[in-house]
């Protein structure tokens, strides 16, 4: 690890302003970002912990609507959500390894946008609308390829707004070693809408599935995912786990998973 | 009721208080006044030319103490190379020096090109960050048999090819093989690759180097399994320090599986330079560092044919391989793809006829050296999935082909014609145990109903044997060998009874300090916690050649059961002086020297006492003291064997494979504590499975390591592992040793990966998919990759 200063502010504005100033990084749970300053692959001048901020903090239900604060933990998240909205509590229950669970938040992993992270699929699956300092943002627009989103420098995630599915599951096939989603499809139900949301499979990051979504509005069952064919295995990752067109098999397996998951 | 104490007793592990509280010393634990830290510069590219290296601008950083390139070690001898193999033409293999920092150029990624020591880890790294190097880079050779093509870029220019030796075993035997597999009814082959793997260690590799100005002595403290083989390859071929300026310890080690067997430029660094800048100088290893750094197993690529007759017998064995070395030689490398490898052939068969060709290639790539099994599993693996597919191809029944061509019980001992005499066995009866646990009966019945939930069910069997406990010395010279295998014992028997055992092996998970007081305690009568084992320091206890090769108890052991021998004998002498009886009268049980047919009788710690307080001794016959030493070499080998099963589950949409269930039965001779027996099976099995279905290292062909985390390099977690069933009751006791042992730490490795890859290829052709083979590991994307193309 290289020297850095470290601050750690109460309030939103303290840690935006904070982060205004040059070269600094706002720490979350630490989860990525701790280890790539350890490998030394990081070299911020300061890191704002967002760990004393409160307003951060715990999980809302609203009507139709759960407010996840960014700084909620992975561990909290699959606590107490788990009665209310299951699809939810089982994605941060499979996330890494306990250790990581405690310390883990969504905020930070939304913000980092890992190609292979398990929450950028939940909050396209569910349309769920991104809440920041300054803005909302929706997940069609947040999530802008492999580690890139619409958030600006110095922008912090507060909330994360998910409109409660009336049916919705997660499918995770992990990658062997590092137990991210190889291919993680979540699938939701929303009024007459089905959305299905693609992790770990494409080069441009998560994606939303739209032959899916299109062939389980007309017909929410396994067999409907069946009759499609897989998305372009050219579009998906290759790498020594999986060549494209494995990834590009388990998105219709994982979402045929789902679906069926979805009861 | 199982005993509770002595020998067989599944007495808990005295070790686990202190690793399970914290309270191991381990190397990274200890810290010596004035100590600095060494930070390592090394290479990115896998093979290149060093066109610029300079040190001034990081000489001159903060806390920075000294800056160390090649040519500091312009006078230090390279790293040995502990073993030389002879190629089929008699010429010795190729050996190029192994320098401690790369000289002019850089043969593999994480190879090191210079060195700070500074003040604190941190501005050390700083500083390596600040050394200017300029490499240009050469092509690499990564693929073995791109490398021994003509014309294939060097990996050392001054050697006539990539080939390090190609040996053969028997050649006097090549042509009949040849023969009586061209004659032969059905000569079945397969070609398959056992993957290169990173040992992974729990605890990574560190050194501190520190020296004594005032008495010129050297002191390593490091990660071993072996010290006083580090203290002679380092002070004697490196360094040049004799052995009394040199002291060598290895205190708690978090595991080692071969991997901390060697000896390290690290190590070398570190002793070398305490004295160079005067102080004591500590490395420990990262893990990125370990993936780089640590010697790496296996990496074979074979092609084997078996060759038998209509009714299923195997009439001859004929094996290919290239065996991958890596840029340099380390210390054991040459051994293990040929004399812990070829000679493992004849497996537990009556093939009559084996021949066995192996050629080693230097490749940029880490070198690779023994892994837990060394070369035992990579020639089961390769004979296990023959046989698999020669029952397959006949028609037969897998169990069925294998008990035909048994070695039986009356044809011990067995020579087979790789070179090793098996003193004793019984693979009927392991198999008929594993038959038994393993309901085979039952399994369809378990097929059907994986069926039901769209799975393909699948068993596999395995029937292995090892070699353990290398040996004996003068044998192990003609071949090649350039050190001694046997070990070594002081027993020290204390004033008032208690005991203190020093051994020349190492415990790193083997439990020694448990098991070994049960044999001594078991001699003599005394509870085990009278006893202790004090190991892992070249100043206290004799020369010992350290532990690998499962041959703690089998050579160790045995060392220590003749030191105590002898001071039993020695103090029945002080009995019957005190009982006034004849020596021959004496006899020792449950720590008490009694006279034969009387009620006369002495305690151990009286005898003791007297010993150490001779005023009442027989002075003039015998000295005082109660100490003695014995070193053991043993007539031959021990070879455990075994029948293992495994039953899997493949999901045939996305390839994955589950391991529903394990039975292992292994024959280890004596067995002296059950549990922690069954403790090194689990261990070697979740190895095993771990090479199967996980791991591997892989390079890109550029030389650089893909798998250099674990992000990449899948390692066995708990739930990858079904609960298993081990068993050792089959006992045939090894003939040739006191405690009639055979060693069990590798076993669980050996045996497992062709019980699970033979079980995954009965599952698919159970299920109609005609696949005769899948490379390990068996990841769902191969499998599903395998599928795909079969259907
Ligand atoms: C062993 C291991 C296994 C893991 N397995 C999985 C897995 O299976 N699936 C998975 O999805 N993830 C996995 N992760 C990642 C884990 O979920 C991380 O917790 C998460 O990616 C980052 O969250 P964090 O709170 O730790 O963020 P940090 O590491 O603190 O920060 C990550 C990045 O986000 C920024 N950031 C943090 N909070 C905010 C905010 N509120 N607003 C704006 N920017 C912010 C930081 O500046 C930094 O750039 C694993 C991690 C580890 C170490």
């Amino acid at each position: 690890m290289y020297a850095f200063e470290f601050v750690k502010p109460k309030t939103v504005e303290e840690a935006v302003a904070a982060l205004r100033e040059s070269e600094a990084k706002a720490l979350a749970g630490g989860q990525t970002l701790i280890p790539t300053l350890k490998q030394r692959l990081a070299a911020p001048e300061k890191l704002v912990s967002l760990a004393g901020i409160e307003a951060l903090k715990g999980i809302r239900m609203g009507d139709g609507v759960v407010e996840i604060g960014a700084g909620t933990t992975h561990a909290t998240v699959a606590r107490e959500l788990a009665g209310s909205v299951p699809a939810l509590a089982a994605l941060a229950g499979d996330i890494g390894d306990p250790a990581v669970r405690n310390r883990g938040t969504i905020g930070g992993s939304l913000a980092n946008n890992d190609p292979s992270a398990d929450w950028p699929a939940a909050v396209l699956g569910t349309g769920a609308t991104v809440v920041t300092d300054r803005r909302e943002i929706a997940a069609d627009d947040f999530f802008q390829g492999l580690f890139t989103t619409a958030l600006e420098e110095d922008e912090i995630i507060t909330a994360v707004r998910f409109p409660i599915p009336e049916a919705a599951a997660y499918a995770k096939f992990d990658q062997p070693a590092s137990r991210f989603a190889l291919v993680g499809v979540f699938v939701a139900r929303l009024g007459g809408d089905v959305r299905v949301a693609v992790t770990g499979a494409s080069e441009n990051g998560v994606f939303r599935w739209q032959e899916a979504e299109a062939a389980l509005e007309a017909d929410f069952s396994p067999a409907a995912v069946e009759a499609l064919a897989p998305p372009p295995a050219e579009e998906m990752i290759s790498d020594l786990h999986g060549a494209g067109d494995y990834r590009a098999h388990l998105v219709k397996v994982m979402t045929k998973r789902a679906v069926a998951a979805c009861g | 009721m199982p005993k509770d104490h002595g020998i067989g007793a599944p007495i808990r592990r005295r070790e686990d208080l202190r690793f399970l509280t914290g309270s191991g010393r381990y190397t990274d634990d200890i810290n010596l006044p004035g100590q600095a830290y060494v930070r390592f510069l090394r290479s990115d590219v896998a093979h290149g030319r060093i066109k610029r290296l300079d040190t001034s601008a990081a000489a001159a950083m903060d806390g920075v103490i000294r800056v160390f390139t090649a040519r500091d070690f312009e006078n230090v001898g390279g790293l040995p190379c502990g073993w030389q193999i002879t190629s089929r033409d008699g010429n010795p293999m190729a050996e190029p020096k192994h320098p401690i920092m790369a000289e002019g150029k850089v043969r593999h990624v994480g190879e090191i090109i210079a060195a700070v020591i500074a003040e604190t880890p941190g501005q050390a790294q700083d500083a390596v960050e600040a050394i200017e190097v300029e490499i240009e880079e050469l092509p690499a050779v990564i693929d073995m048999a791109a490398a021994l093509e003509e014309g294939a870029p060097k990996v050392h220019d001054d050697l006539p090819s990539n080939l390090c030796f190609d040996w053969g075993l028997v050649e006097e035997n090549r042509e009949k093989v040849d023969e009586a597999i061209r004659n032969a009814p059905h000569v079945v082959s397969l070609e398959l690759v056992n993957q290169r793997l990173a040992p992974n260690a729990m605890e990574p590799r560190v050194a501190i180097g520190a020296y004594d100005k005032a008495t010129d002595e050297h002191t390593l403290y490091t990660t071993s399994q072996n010290p006083h083989v580090i203290r002679l390859l380092m002070g004697a071929f490196v360094l040049g320090i004799p052995e009394h300026k040199l002291r060598v310890v290895a205190p708690d080690v978090g595991g080692g599986f071969g991997s901390k067997i060697f000896h390290y430029a690290e190590e070398a660094f570190c002793t070398y330079a305490a004295k160079v800048v005067g102080r004591p100088v500590k490395w420990t290893s990262s893990r990125s560092e370990a993936f780089m750094s640590d010697a790496q197993g296996r990496d074979h690529v074979t092609k084997i044919e078996l060759a038998l007759d209509e009714e299923g017998h195997f009439l001859a064995l004929r094996t290919h391989t290239l065996a991958n070395m890596g840029a340099y030689l380390s210390t054991f490398a040459p051994a293990v793809p040929t004399w812990l490898h070829g000679t493992l052939m004849a497996g537990t068969y009556r093939t009559p006829l084996i021949y066995v060709n192996v050629k080693a290639v230097f490749t940029n790539t880490v070198p690779v050296d023994a892994y837990r099994g060394a070369g035992r599993p990579e020639a089961t693996f390769q004979l296990e999935r023959v046989i698999d597919k020669a029952a397959r191809e006949l028609g037969m029944d897998p169990v069925e082909i294998r008990r035909k061509n048994f070695i039986n019980p009356d044809q011990f001992p067995y020579e087979t014609p790789v070179a090793l005499v098996y003193d004793t066995g019984n693979y009927h009866a392991t198999l008929e145990k594993l038959e038994e646990l393993a309901d085979f009966g039952g399994f369809e019945a378990r097929r059907q109903e994986s069926a039901a939930r769209g799975r393909l069910r699948g068993l596999g069997v395995n029937c292995y044997i090892e070699a353990c406990g290398i040996a004996p010395s003068n044998l192990v010279g003609q071949l090649g060998a350039r050190a001694g295998l046997y070990d070594s014992a002081t027993v020290r028997v204390n004033p008032t009874g208690s005991i203190t055992v020093h051994t020349g092996v190492h415990s790193h998970g083997q439990s020694h300090e448990t098991t070994f007081p049960q044999v001594i305690a078991e001699m003599i009568g005394i509870p085990e916690d009278q006893i202790e084992i004090v190991h892992g320091d070249t100043a206290n206890s004799p020369m010992g050649m350290g532990t690998y090769g499962s041959r703690s108890i089998a050579v160790g052991g045995s060392a220590m059961v003749r030191a105590t021998e002898k001071i039993i004998a020695k103090a029945k002498k002080i009995a019957a002086h005190l009982l006034e009886a004849s020596e021959g009268d004496i006899e020792l049980k449950d720590g008490k020297f009694t006279v034969k047919g009387t009620d006369r009788e002495v305690a151990w710690a009286d005898v003791t006492l007297a010993a150490y307080v001779p005023h009442n001794y027989p002075l003039d016959e015998l000295e005082p003291g109660l100490e003695e030493t014995s070193f053991y070499d043993p007539a031959n080998f021990t070879f455990p064997s075994g029948a293992y099963a495994c039953e899997v589950e493949v999901d045939p949409e996305t390839g994955k494979v589950e391991v529903c269930s394990f039975v292992a039965v292994d024959d280890f001779g004596n067995v002296i504590n059950p549990m922690v027996v069954d403790g090194q099976v689990h261990g070697g099995l979740a190895q095993g499975i771990g090479q199967a279905l996980l791991e591997q290292c892989v390079y890109d062909e550029n030389g650089q390591l893909v798998t250099a985390s674990y992000m990449d390099y899948a390692m066995p977690r708990a739930d990858d592992l079904p609960s298993f069933t081990v068993d050792h009751s089959c006992q045939t006791p090894c003939t040739h040793n006191p405690l009639g042992v055979k060693g069990c730490g590798e076993a669980g490795a050996i045996g497992s990966p062709p019980t699970i890859v033979n079980a995954v290829i009965d599952a698919l052709q159970r299920g109609g998919i005609r696949v005769d083979h899948i490379d390990m590991p068996l990841t769902p994307a191969r499998v599903w990759s395998a599928i795909r193309a079969a259907s």
